[in-house]
Order: C-alpha cells, then structure tokens, then sequence
C-alpha cells in the first residue's frame, strides 16, 4: 500500500559521467523520477551533471545543480524540508551520501528517513566484513580473504588461503598495485609494491577465481517480503575481467536449469537477509566444474547491469523500485509493457541479448589495454537477436569502431605461435583473436585453456567464421544468403566474401524475399498481447512491427538517430537533446521514432518515442527500419557525430532530412567552401589549409610558421587533433592519424592564443536566438569539452562582444541553418577568430538550457515543425544574462585507466562534466571544483614542474599559492625560476636520480596537488607521464594547463565558507 | 529434411526435423521456461502434447540423464527455434538431438516458434499435424478435419508408473533412515515427475508409489502418514474413475498433499467444476498469491485446465492462492481436513523453487495428524 506519508522526496543523482558511472543514473533517476510524480510525490533533485535529463525542471519539482557533498545536501534538506530521501537511484554515490548523513545523525534530527533501503542494508552490502558475516550466517558462500597489513603477514595468509591468490591494495585507484600471485616469491613482490602504494597500507588477499563463470542476478523485491528475479546474464568473459567490460548476454546460456535455480535461490535468500526494498543486483562465480559457487557482489541498489536487465526485459525495473519505495507491493504494479499482470512476474525472453562494452582506447593509445577487475569502459552498446551470433554480430557494429564483424581485426599475419600468445592476453579484441585461431583450426578445447570462455561460446564464433568460409568458397544461393542474413552478417561483409557489390546483395535478397523483420520485446515471450512497442530485427520470421496502413490518421512520422555508445567526445549530452527531440515532436503532433543501441540511455526507454528501435545506427540497419516505418521525415541534428555520418545514407533512401541541409553541414566542415563563406561575410579565422599529403603538410606549416593545429576533418572531440611544433612532429601525428579519417582531408591551422569562447544559437531561417556565450578558462591548444566553461563570459571587450554576436548571426545565415548552430571563437583583443562550426547540438546545449532556463532542444525543435521564433514566443538576439554564473568543470576518468597520459592537449580526454552555479563568479568556481571532487587544502603541500613557456606565467600563481599557505616543491628547472622571482620552495629531485626523488614525494601521501604543464610536441616529458600516472592513482590532484591552477587559485582564496544553494526549477 | 506444423486452423510453419521423421498429431503447447529443456521434455504430464518452447536456443547445456524428470520422455514432439550444434556444460553427458532419436521422439528446428504461439494465443490450444510433407487441395482439407478431432486418450494410463515402488528416504535426509522413515507417504501416481518424489525423500520421507489403476482402499489399507496426489495429463473431468477414487481418499482423515492433476481431481471430488484454459499456463514465472499472507511467489506450471473457483462450497474448501495474471484459482485449503492443494508446482524442476515450503507445511499436516 502506498505509504501516505511519504510526500516530498529528495532525489540524490550519480554526478558527473566517469568510468564506472555512467548515463544508467541519469536513466534510472528520471524514471524513478517520473513515477514518484505520478504518484503526486513533490521531488527535489539533487545532481552535479548538468547534461543529464533528470536535472530538467520537466522531470523534478525543484532542481539543484550542486556538488554532491554532505554540506550540500544537509543546507538543501534545511531548505527544501523533504520528509524522505531515495537514496538508491543515484549510484553508488548517492548511495554513499545518504548513508554518511543517515550515520552522522542528520536525517533523525531533520525527520528524514531513507526510503527503499534501509542503511542497515546498505551496510550489510557495503561493508566487507559486515558481509561477509551476513553472509556465513545464511550459509552463502564468499570467496576467503584477509586483509594484511605486512609482507610476511600477507605470505601467510596466502598460505593458508592457497594459491593462486588476488591481491588488492586498500585506497588505490584503478587497481593499481593489485594482481594476481601464483606462488610465494610472486607474492612477496605484488605485496611489497601494493603496501608501499596504499594510503592506508592494506592489501587484500583473497582466494583467486579467475576462470569461473561469471553470473549476474538482477532481482526486485518489496516491504511485504515478495522478491523476483528480472534476468540472469552470463559473462563471455570468465571471472577476473569486471563484468562492465565484459562481453554479457541475457539470460545465461550455458547454465542447466539446477545452475540457474541454485543461484536464483541464493540471490533471492541474500535480498531477503539484507532486507532490500527495490532493485538489486547480485553477482557470482559459478565453478565450471561443479556447483560450487561465491557470492561475489551485491549492489543494494539499481546499478548499470540493472539499467541493462531493464532494457533487455522491458522490466522497468527503476520505475517499480520507485514505487516500491513509497509502500506499493510488487502485486499492486502494473506491468506498464504489456498492460496484462502486474510487476510480481518474472520476464521471459525469447530471444538473445548480447552486450559488449565500448573501450576508450581509440582516445588512450599509451593505455594499458588489458582488461581486468578495473572497470575501463566508458559506455556499452546492447543487441537483442533471436540468436546469439546475430547478436554479437549486430553489437559489434553498433560499437562505432568501424568493425563489420569478427574479420574486422586482422590476425592473419601472426604465427601459431604469436597467436597463442595473444590469446592469453585479456583485452578487449580477444574474440577477434579467437575467431583467427578457429580459423586455422586449432582445437576449441585448446582455445578455451587458453582463454577460459567457454566451449558454447567458442562453438558460436565457430559458426560464424565457418559461415565466412562459407561465403567465400561457395556460390551464394537463397539459402545461404538466409543462413548468413540469420547469423548477423551485414551485406557488406556479405558481398567482400563473395566479391559481389552490397547493391548486388540487397537486390539478390530483394528478389527472394529475404528481408528484415520486426519483433517485439514483451517481457513476456509472447504469452499475452503486449503494448509497447519496443522492436529489434530479425531474418526469416514473421513481422510484427508493420502496420499495412493501420497509420495513426493524419500523424506524420519523423524518425530520430540516437548517439549510440557513449564515449570520450560523445557523451550523455547527446541523449539529452535526442530526448527532447522526440518530446517536443511530440508535442507538436508528430509520431516519433528512436533508434538507438545505447542500453544506458533515457532515449531507449518504453515510453519516451511512440515506437523504439533497438538496432546498430548502421545503414544497412536504418533502411530496414525506413522500409517498414517510411517516415515523413528525418532529424539528425542532435544524435551528435553518429547521426550527422548517417546523413547521406538517410538522403539515399530517400528520407528528407529536416533541419540544416546535409550539403549545408559539408560547407561548414569543407575547408574552401568554408573560406569563401567566411571572406564573404568579413569573417576572420586562424589562417589554414586543406592538404591531402605530407608533403603537403609540411609545406602548409612552413608557410604558416608553427606551431600549428593539425587534425582531420570530419571529427568530434578532437580526436586525432595536435599542436605541432616542427616538421619531425607533423610526420609523426600525420602518420598517427586514424585510418577511417583519412579518406577525409587534413586540416592545418596557424595556431592562435587567445580568449576561447563558445555559443550554441537556434536559427529559424531569418532570426536568431543566442541563449549565451560562454568563454573556456584555459586558452586555445585544450579541448573545448575538458576546458572549463564559464557562462556568461567575464572580460569580454564590448567590440569583441557585439563582433561575436553579428558572426553568429551571419555564419548561421550563410549555411541556411535550421536549428542548431555551435561555433567556437578565439578573441585576442577586440578581435574574433573563428575557429569551428557546427551547425547541429553541441554538449553545451544541455547546460546552457540549465542555466538560462531556454529549453534550447525544444526551440530547434519546434523549428524544424515550422515554428519560427517568434511564433514560439522568443525574441531575436542575446538573451538577457541571468545574473548567475555557471561553470562547467571537465570531469577525468584518468585513475582508472592505467597508463593513459593525463597531459591535456587538443584531444578530448575527458568523461563527464560537473557545474556549479552561483551569483558569485568565485562562488560557482568553487562550486565546480568541489563538484568535481577537489577539496582543498588537504595538506597544503604541493609540487610546481612546467615547461620553459610557463615560468613566467607560473610565478604570480606560485606565489598565490604560497600565499595560501602552501609548502612548493619544485624540479630544478621550476625550482631555479621560483627562486628566481622570489617565491620560496623546495628543490626535489626528479625521477631518474636517486631517491629521494619525487616519486618518493608522490608516494608519501601528502600531497595536495602538482601542476606540471608538459612541453608542447610527442616527444615532451615522457618522464613527466610516469609522475602523473603514480600522482593519479594515489589520488593526488594533477592540473596540465597553467590556467586551470590558476583558476584554482582564485577558487581556493575566495574561501568561502557557506555554499548557497540554487534552485534552476525557479528560473 | 523439412518438416511441416500445420495448425488445425490453417496455419502452417516450416522448419526441419531433429531426430526421427514422423508424421503424427498431436495436441500443440507452448512452454515459456528459458532453462530446464530436459526436464519439461520429460515431464509426464506433457503425454500425447507436442511442446514449442519460446526461448530460441535449447540444447546449449547438452543433456544431464539426473536431470529427468521421469524415466523417459513421454511428450509427442519437441518443437524448437534453434536446436545447438554444440553443447557444453560439465554434467552434459551427451546432446538433446540423439536423446529424441534414442527416444523416438520427433522434434523440428528452424520453426519461427514465436509465430506459432502467437497462433496459439490467439486461438487457443489447437491440435497441429507434423508431417515431412506439405498438403493441399482435398488432401489437406480432410486432414484438417482430422487434426481437429484428435483427442488424448488414456494420457494418465500412459503417464503413470505401472508398478508399485518403494523410495526410502535419500541420503540427505538426515537422521531418517529406511528402517525409520519420518513419515510414511503414498504417493498416487497419475505421471508424478521425479523431484516430487525427491522433495519427499530428502525431507525423511518414505515414499509409496502407487499406479494409477490403484484402488483407494489399497492405499488406505497401509495407513500412510500422509498421501500425495501427484501431476499428471489430460482433462481431469474424463477421469471419473480416478475422482471417484480421490473421493473415497478425501473421506479418511489422511492429510493430503494434492498438485495440479491431483488438485484438479480432489476439487472434482469434492463437487467442484473444472474448465481449460484458452492457453494454458506453461512456464516458470507464473505468479501465484498466497490470499491468506498476501505473498506472491513465482512458480513453475503446466496445466491446461483449470478449477473453477467460484464452483467450489465454501463449506469445503477456501482458496489459498490465485494467479496474479489472469485471477485463475491456484490451490485450496480444505476445511476441517488436513488437505492442501495447489494448481502449480512446488517441487519445480524446471523452475523455481520458491514454493519449496509447502512440502514442508505438508510435513506439518503429517506431524500433527501423529500428534492426533
């Protein structure tokens, strides 16, 4: 029953977007969300990531874009007065703040109780001994450990635990000193540097499991003790890679129905010990020789493999743990999907969903690629077939990675010998490497030694090399071409086996009527009659996605691209805008369709488009779709980069693209084209060419003088993106430059420094809307998106203000915008630079709507459906600034992935982004750092090594350092120069001379922060990488850019002592 | 070799045979279990049923013999999206395509499963032809008329053991011994899968199986602490014989445990109707409430029929669990006597055993009929 009581409700969000932590909160958060309004419950939302959905003031009551403290949310509690907090939503990190208030007593002095979970529960889930305990007492068995505190206690305890034995430094980032010991002398070795590493100096020993299976639970149950289990998914990968880079597929295929009861029943008996109110995920190894099993995890809360079990069921098992929380018994929910039963069912799936992770390799090439307990992944992509070699066929592709299929990665030139030894390595191309060992023949049994996968799963890789085989050596009749089709093969890979053309392929399948069809994720594997549609395709069944006319009379239809996986570059952002896309279509009267892969995402729930696809954004797998649905039309505009590639094939089949026109965008990305546009409107921008070869190049940077900017058209995010300093280091980014880039031409660009600022305007064919501007705090040569960003922008000369402003205007006039338009300038002095255009959402857009209160996606929108501006209500030009400012600080994933250089560059590098919003400009900067995680001063000891350039510039900011109370440490070079201007520090050596050294420094736990600005170039600091890398994982706080520490600086001296608080539903 | 479904409505599927090539008809089923392939395949209460399992890929953990449910499959055919070409699990002692040829059952793979059960749903239970050919004209038409009116005849007969057996209790059953059972079952037999006769053995019991052709009076000559009437086939309103049984077992005082079939024939002993469902309910995630605590547990079922609630005296019996999903009525508590009867299947298999307990509560009927 639904308790009456609960009427105000404070939602915790997950914060900013890093590896481990991704857009699954933002998708969780809003529905949960959603279904407390509908329950007429009164929400405060509370999330430092202003690009999420739940941050709207659409979805929440009131809206604080906060750090995620307890000081924040003990001032929000006296202010907002909520009678509950939902704590389980929010990720772990919600998690953790509601039980640290919940422990210090507030919450029962402020008559706040947490709701859905009990901190007891979440306790006895968190705390490792506690679990352990709960464990023993019910008899669930969990893998021995102990944790040790010296050399020899560790030897014995692995003695006594036997090996081989995972060692796991405590308060160590990224799993950085852990491993995993087969004998003593090994042992001894892992301890020693894990002891050395650990800020607390522990490392658990535990009994090793590697090579078991590995099974995940996802369960829901309720205040009346009812409990169910949504799905089972079964790991690829074998226990020791973490199940967010693993390969996973729902439900488990290799399990006996024994298996699958026996850890049902133990997954539900653990729910019930820990007295979960929700959803709950429980993870464990499965011996693949025997029964015996471990508890390996649970999470007491809805996780991303809950987000995953959601999107692969159709349970909506955030919605439900919302109203579970508020009193509602499973047997009083609806079931929502099929509007038959109720939410105390089990979903049944008759089909394969198959996971696989998007790794940010392709960002970090010095990173270690091994996978391992770390989670690395900064996304997933999910494909639901009615088979599981469609499936892995359909989310290989859907991974944007430019793979077609399992020949992607070319293994054919290594030896046997070479082979076997890259099967041993645990990283994210091992099935690749598998399939080339099964098609040399070696053994599937040998495979599996050497790889612990298992045989099913080895025997469906089988499948699909054999079908290659097929395909190559036999003539293409209809029923091959079926089988092939079934099995996940695009045309594509189709016609290279057979040396035909994809034309020649789709036609030869058009003429026998092997076509896709459509079927329906019901939860409930046809048993009753459902209603959502939620659709995947499949080969050689029966359609139940076509309507043969039965349209909704007089609706047109646009279909809309998500922005599949989320990456480094094309983050959560995107599903923002593709959201209220659907939404504000929606509202004008239009049928909406999402196609999507992303199971993370708010874009790929049930009830946000009239019809979702669940398919790669491929164009193979789009014309399907277009075939069936025949939309009236197309809008790419805010998928990002994946929907903006898709463009000319959409125009192919037919479908009119709303919006800016495709050739429009080309001019904006054309080099000539562009020049023209600019010369004729009187635009400046960094002098630049177009070139095609290294000669070229060279040529192009001799003329220009360097340094220069040189990257590939065509990107996002910068990738491939560097500032060049001489012709040795053009050659070698040249030659670095991703392959799929360079069909396109190379951009080189005088490099200018100067004021970086940035605006997203809304164009309707005669006026424009500028909700703002906003200006970078680090100079040019940085990454907009791992710039901070500072609306509305300070010190920007009037001249250079009112230049900005008519360039907008003109650059969107010129390309014929409709909707979106993103341009980034450079100003020095009263002048303006362009320096890119993008004529589509930007991932300003959703912060920028935050801040001004413009629903921006809406505007562009509603346009794109024929509403000008001023139909809409908004007048022409610069929005009124607010009197707030708001900064946007990047948020890094770096302790998380071993050997990735933090140094920031041109390139992107960063995972998520966190605000703060103030009417003080320092107030928000604090604001931004602490949402960030920065909380300083600590010890008040720091180290200070930049480049020659800097020296100069470092000295005010050293000395404002000093004036804080910071003890400076320096490397020669630094120290010489600080001394020099009169600041007093400490000389340290550097890291290849003897210890003590700076790594000693690093290593002593008492570090604050180093600023350390690497020279510009490849071949800068290569010694300065491995400072970084140790300062990072053990959680020391490493600025790269000169401007940021002295932002920092400024933030730490306006010492403010209480945070206000601002509500942006109040805007 | 292709092979044909053709529904007794017209509709006709295409796949290709697995095991031996038959043509036979059959009364057509649908299951909706993702695991436990081995033990529907031979659970007895699916005699002279051909089954369609909804999830696509059966065979994938190869077939484990300790896994069956009875000493053989008694079902009619096996119907299948994808059957695996390699199988894998550390018990599998051998694949699902030679355990149907060993077994002379006839299974087709490549079938667009979903398709047919939809049929299903829409329609209702239907008889379908299997058959390696495809018929037109007047051929077809007469076998249509045919298909229609087949009907399982003797399914309890078939489905039954046909001899006494002894099962003393297992050897985790603790302190109980052959010699000193806890309790003393019979167990009436009309096709009971195995792990009925495990829930019992593992809790101390030993068990007495009697044939379906048993007499109550033979039954109740032994005294049993406590009798199980077990799963099994068919209608249960054609078995009049076996209800008149049952009733003479519901007059002793012998607490009973009665599932599926032997619900359905303890409430038609008792007066009550029984009626079929449109579909059936097949799968292992059905939800059945307890009315009297208000838990819902997720069960395992098979059943086709179903007690007529609303028929039954409340004199009699009181409801004690009703399906979430379609309000159907899934069990009673006898008034005044110690009998307890569910419509799903506790001892699970496949499925869950969430209902494990109620063999449990059965041992309670049986410890306070001692106390007695």
């Amino acid at each position: 029953m639904r308790d009456k009581s609960i009427r105000k409700v404070l939602v915790i969000g997950s914060g900013p977007i890093v590896i481990g932590q991704a857009a699954e909160f933002d998708y969780a958060g809003t529905q949960a969300c959603r279904s407390l309004r509908e329950e007429g419950v009164e929400v405060v939302l509370l999330n430092s990531n202003p690009a999420t959905i739940m941050t709207d003031r659409e979805i929440a009551d009131h809206v604080y874009i906060e750090p995620l403290c307890t000081e924040v949310v003990e001032k929000l509690i006296e202010r907002e007065r909520p009678d509950s907090i939902l704590p389980t939503l929010g990720g772990q990190a919600g998690l953790n703040l509601a039980v640290a208030l919940s422990e210090s007593g507030f919450l029962e002095s402020h008559s706040v109780r947490l709701i859905g979970t009990t901190e007891l529960t979440i306790r006895k889930a968190e705390d490792r001994l506690l679990f352990k305990e709960t464990m023993e007492r019910i008899g669930e068995p969990v893998a021995p450990s102990r944790i040790v505190r010296s050399v020899s206690e560790g030897l014995l305890a692995a003695e006594e635990i036997g090996y081989p034995v995972v060692l796991r430094p405590a308060y160590t980032l990224g799993g950085s000193g852990g491993g995993i010991a087969q004998e003593r002398e090994q042992c001894r070795e892992i301890l020693e540097n894990g002891l050395r590493l650990s800020r607390v100096h522990e490392v658990l020993v535990e009994q090793s499991i590697a090579g078991w299976k590995e099974i995940e639970y996802e369960l829901m149950r309720d205040s009346a003790g009812n409990a169910v289990s949504i799905c089972n998914m079964e790991n690829l990968d074998p226990v020791g890679v973490h199940t967010g880079d693993s390969i996973v597929c729902a439900p488990s295929q290799t399990l006996s129905d024994r298996e699958y009861q026996l850890l049902r029943s133990s997954a539900l008996r653990i729910v019930t010990e820990l007295g979960i109110t929700g959803g709950c995920n429980v993870q464990f190894a499965l011996d693949p020789e025997s029964f015996r099993y471990f508890v390996i995890e649970v999470n007491p809360r809805v996780s991303r493999s809950s987000a995953l079990a959601s999107k692969a069921t159709g349970y909506p098992i955030a919605r439900v743990s919302a109203k579970l929380a508020l009193g509602y018994t499973l047997d009083e929910i609806r079931n929502e999907v099929t509007g038959v039963g109720y939410a105390s069912f089990e979903p049944a799936l008759d089909y394969c969903v198959v996971k696989m992770p998007r790794l940010p390799f392709d960002k970090f090439r010095t990173a270690e690629h091994l996978l391992g307990t770390q989670m690395k992944a900064t996304g997933e992509v999910m494909a639901i077939a009615q088979c599981f070699e469609a499936g892995l066929m359909k989310a290989i592709r859907s991974l944007e990675q430019h793979l077609s299929g399992l020949r992607s990665h070319d293994y054919s030139a290594l030896d046997e010998y070479e082979l076997g030894e890259l099967l041993l390595r645990v990283d994210e191309r091992r099935i690749f490497v598998c399939a080339e060992a099964i098609r040399r023949g070696m053994k599937l049994e040998r495979i599996h030694e050497l790889t612990g996968i298992d045989l099913w799963f080895l025997g469906k890789l089988r499948r699909l090399t054999e079908m290659e085989g097929r395909l190559l050596g036999e003539e293409l009749s209809g029923e091959l071409l079926l089988e092939a089709k079934r099995l996940g093969f695009p045309d594509s890979v189709i016609a290279e086996l057979c040396g035909k053309s994809e034309g020649e392929i789709l036609e030869m399948r058009r003429k026998l009527g092997i076509l896709a069809s459509f079927q329906m994720v019901d939860t409930c594997a046809a048993e009753f009659s459902a209603k959502t549609p939620y659709y995947y395709s499949v080969y050689g069944s029966q359609d139940e996605a076509g309507r043969e006319g039965r349209e909704q009379a007089g609706k047109k239809k646009v279909l809309i691209l998500g922005s599949g996986p989320i990456r480094i570059g094309q983050g959560i952002e995107f599903d923002y805008c593709s959201v209220h896309c659907s939404f504000a279509f929606s509202g004008e009267g239009w049928e909406t369709i999402i196609v999507n892969n992303n199971p993370e995402t708010v874009s790929t729930d049930f009830d946000i488009s009239d019809r979702l696809y669940f398919e790669p954004l491929c164009p193979e797998d789009l014309r399907n779709i277009v075939e069936l649905e025949k939309p009236d039309a197309a809008v790419v505009q805010f998928g990002g980069q994946t929907a903006i590639s898709l463009t000319g094939a959409l125009r192919e089949m037919g479908v009119s693209i709303l919006g800016t026109s495709p050739e429009d965008v080309d001019r904006a990305e054309d080099r000539e084209l562009f020049d023209e546009i600019l010369e004729k409107n009187g635009i400046r921008r960094p002098e630049g060419r177009s070139v095609r070869t290294m000669e070229e190049a060279k040529h192009a940077a001799s003329e220009l003088g360097y340094p220069v900017l040189v990257r590939p058209s065509y990107v996002l995010g910068g990738q491939g993106m560097r500032i060049a300093i001489s012709d040795s280091d053009l050659e070698e980014y040249i030659l670095a430059i991703d392959e799929s880039a360079k069909e396109h031409p190379i951009l080189i660009d005088k490099y200018v420094r100067g004021k970086e600022l940035e605006v997203d305007a809304v164009y309707d064919g005669s006026e424009i809307l500028i909700p703002g501007i906003m200006e970078h705090i680090e100079r040019s040569g940085i990454h907009s998106g791992d710039s901070i960003s500072v609306y509305p922008p300070r010190g920007l000369r009037p001249l250079a203000r009112k230049r900005l402003l008519e360039a907008t205007e003109k650059l969107a006039r010129a390309l014929c915008v409709r909707g979106l338009i993103n341009i980034q300038f450079i100003a020095r002095e009263d002048e303006i630079y362009v320096i890119e255009v993008n004529p589509r959402s930007s991932r300003t857009v959703p912060y920028l709507s935050k801040v001004t209160g413009i629903p921006i996606v809406s505007i562009a929108a509603r346009i794109l459906c024929g509403h000008s501006l001023h139909e809409q209500g908004y007048r022409p030009g610069l929005f009124p600034e607010t009197g707030y400012y708001a900064v946007k600080m990047p948020v890094f994933s770096f302790e998380k992935l071993r050997g990735a250089d933090i140094a920031l560059g041109p390139e992107m590098k960063s995972t998520g982004e966190c605000l703060g919003i103030a009417k003080d400009f320092h107030e928000a900067l604090y604001k931004a750092f602490r949402g960030a995680g920065v909380q300083l001063p600590k010890h008040k000891n720091m180290v200070i090594t930049v480049r020659d350039e800097d020296k100069e510039e470092i000295l005010p900011i050293a000395g404002r350092f000093a004036a804080l109370g910071y003890r400076i440490f320096a490397t020669r070079g630094s120290w010489k120069a600080l001394r020099k201007g009169g600041i007093d520090c400490h000389m340290v050596r550097k890291l290849e001379q003897e210890s003590p050294n700076i790594l000693d420094l690093v290593l002593g736990h008492e570090l604050d922060l180093i600023i350390d600005t690497p020279g510009d170039g490849a071949g800068a600091s290569r010694d300065g990488f491995e400072i970084r890398r140790n300062a990072v994982e053990t959680g020391v706080y490493v600025l790269t850019a000169i401007d940021t520490a002295r932002a920092l600086a400024e933030a730490l001296e306006s010492r403010i002592e209480e945070l206000s608080l601002v509500d942006i539903a109040s805007f | 070799m292709d092979a044909y479904l053709l529904l007794e409505n017209g509709a006709e599927f295409h796949g290709c045979f697995i095991g031996p090539e038959k043509e036979l008809i059959s009364e057509i089923v649908f299951n909706t279990s993702m695991s436990g392939y081995l033990e529907l395949v031979t659970d007895p209460s699916y005699t002279g049923q051909a089954v369609v399992l909804s999830y696509p890929l059966i065979g994938n953990y190869g077939v484990c013999r300790e896994d069956m449910e009875s000493e053989r499959p008694l079902l009619s055919a096996l119907l299948v999206r994808e059957l695996a070409e390699l199988e894998s699990n550390w018990r599998s002692e051998g694949n699902l395509r030679d355990f149907l040829i060993r077994y002379d059952i006839p299974g087709i793979s490549g079938l667009d499963t979903r398709a047919v059960i939809k049929q299903l749903r829409e329609h209702g239970t239907m008889n379908g032809l299997i058959s390696g050919r495809h018929y037109e004209g007047e051929e077809r038409e007469a076998l249509l008329r045919r298909i229609r009116d087949y009907r399982v005849r003797d399914a309890v007969r078939r489905a039954g053991r046909k001899e006494i057996s002894e099962y003393p209790p297992s050897g985790d059953g603790g302190m109980w011994t052959a010699e000193r059972p806890r309790f003393r079952v019979a167990l009436f037999d009309f096709g009971a899968k195995q792990n009925m006769i495990r829930s019992l053995q593992k809790r101390g019991c030993h068990v007495t199986l009697y044939p379906p052709a048993t007499r109550a009076e033979s039954i109740l000559r032994f005294a049993p602490d406590g009798i199980l009437l077990s799963n099994g086939p068919g209608d249960p309103a054609e078995e009049r014989e076996l209800i008149g049984e049952v009733r003479r077992l519901y007059e002793s005082e012998i607490p009973i445990f009665a599932i599926c079939l032997g619900h359905q024939l303890m409430a038609l002993a008792v007066g009550a109707k029984t009626y079929r469902l449109k579909y059936g309910h097949r799968g292992g995630n059905q939800p059945v409430k307890d009315i009297e605590s208000g838990r819902v547990y997720i069960s395992s079922q098979n059943h086709g029929y179903a007690v007529d609630a609303k028929s039954m005296n409340p004199e009699i019996a009181a409801e004690l669990f009703r399906n979430v999903n379609d309000g159907s009525n899934e069990g009673f508590r006898y008034l005044r006597k110690r009998i307890l009867s569910v419509q799903f299947h506790p001892e699970a298999c496949p499925g869950p055993g969430d209902s494990a307990f109620l063999f449990d509560r059965f041992m309670d009927m049986m410890e306070a009929g001692h106390e007695r």
